[in-house]
């Protein structure tokens, strides 16, 4: 399992590994936004928690048709499913270097991007947090969807309509724990929501992608 | 006995392709599969490797001694050949890559970009990808394509030691390997009988 991890990761960050991807869409969503909003500072610091909770999302989404795809193709995956690991720890190990690639640069670049989105001083601790405990969703359902979509040839489109509802309460919590934090308010309850649902997608997707990658291997 | 595969049908994509197969693989034996293109051959190891499932029969094997090789090599392009063929190794938990290096003279290669190299020595990675697994039971689909008569002769060579150290092949070939006592199948009598017209259940799986 770390082998496939270890060589996940570097194939990311080798040409045409699409690390970095992820990142500069979510820069450039976010210098675009102040052009488009105007020069009101005051605004754009109250839409920042969701501007940054959707330029997450998005940048996540660019790079989810590379999970399996390219193993599909070059038939890494039949392989890897005659291999001696469970294809549940195989999903897992892929879901988890997607978001290591994706998930955890974006993590450190928000608060720089804040910056940019004037996010309010109070804001950034609740923000980071939320995009602590919201990202790992996003890794481990885009998984699922790449899964799903593995056997079509330019499934992505598709892979995005599939996916984004299933992103919806994620970016819900996520951006309403970001928002209140800046108003001041308690945001227990949307974090608890938010890591909950982490929690019961990394415990219970990686058997639904698995299935679906099976029945996709036949 | 490594394998026992009894009275299996296999399908793909819901059409019955072989019907009632058996035949049995025992420790240091190798057995050719022969067959017209498209007769099933591909689906009937990738139904014995697991990676689908029968229609009906069994297949006695023990899931852990088997290593599949299909028609696609499993390399990837930007990485160089020592590191696919160590990720190879660490998967199935083996370190030591050099007996698969000398097998197919790949040695030279090591440090090039697998993107790099020549269809037939992508295969050669691809065949060396098996010794590195440690596996016993290989299952082999058309292991010699873009290989030239020297490369041929390497992966002769390959399978008889390994039938030497007790292991045993499945291979789907439609040239001559030049092996010694190897048991020829000809799959094309077990080619399933057209669905009968009019029924609408085929139609549906």
């Amino acid at each position: 399992m770390i082998a496939l991890l270890q060589r996940d990761m570097r194939l990311a960050m080798r040409a045409g590994g699409g690390f970095g991807l992820g990142l500069s869409f979510f820069l450039i969503v976010v210098v675009l936004v102040p052009f488009g909003v105007g020069p009101q500072s005051a605004l754009l610091g109250k839409i920042a928690p969701g501007i940054l909770w959707l330029g997450a999302l998005l940048a996540c989404l660019l790079s989810l048709d590379r999970i399996f795809a390219l193993d599909w193709e070059d038939g890494s995956l039949d392989l890897l499913a005659t291999a001696p690991l469970p294809m549940e720890a195989i999903v897992s190990v892929k879901a988890l270097a997607h978001w290591l690639t994706t998930g955890l640069p974006l993590i450190l670049a928000a608060p720089l991007f804040g910056l940019l989105l004037n996010l309010p001083e109070a804001g950034y601790k609740p923000l980071i947090l939320s995009l602590i405990l919201g990202t790992p969703a996003l890794s481990v359902i885009g998984t699922f969807g790449a899964a799903l979509t593995v056997s079509l040839k330019r499934g992505g489109l598709l892979l995005s309509l599939l996916v984004l509802p299933l992103y919806v309460p994620t970016l819900i919590f996520g951006a309403e724990m970001a928002r209140r934090g800046i108003a001041g308010q308690v945001a227990t309850t949307p974090m608890l929501m938010l890591a909950g649902i982490t929690c019961g997608v990394i415990a219970l997707m990686p058997f639904a992608s698995a299935a679906v990658l099976r029945v996709n291997l036949r | 006995m490594m394998i026992n595969v009894t009275n299996l049908t296999i399908a793909r994509g819901g059409i019955k392709l072989l019907e009632g197969v058996s035949f049995t693989l025992a420790a240091g034996k190798a057995l050719v599969l022969r067959g017209p293109n498209g007769i099933g051959k591909t689906t009937l190891l990738r139904t014995i490797a697991g990676l689908q499932n029968p229609v009906s029969g069994q297949i006695e094997a023990d899931r852990e001694s088997m290593v599949y090789a299909g028609h696609a090599d499993g390399i990837k392009p930007t990485l160089s050949v020592i590191e696919n063929l160590k990720f190879w190794a660490q998967v199935f938990g083996n370190k030591d890559i050099s007996k698969a290096l000398d097998a197919f003279e790949i040695a030279p290669l090591v440090h090039q970009p697998a993107g790099e190299l020549s269809a037939g020595q992508k295969r050669r990675l691809g065949l060396a990808r098996l010794l590195v697994t440690g596996r016993p039971l290989w299952i082999l689909d058309e292991p010699t394509v873009s290989l030239d008569a020297a490369a041929v002769g390497m992966f002769a060579d390959a399978v008889r030691a390994h039938l030497e150290q007790g292991g045993a092949a499945l291979i789907a070939t439609h040239i001559d390997l030049g092996l010694d006592g190897v048991d020829q199948l000809d799959v094309a009598p077990y080619r399933a009988k057209a669905p009968e017209p009019g029924d609408f259940d085929e139609a549906f799986i």
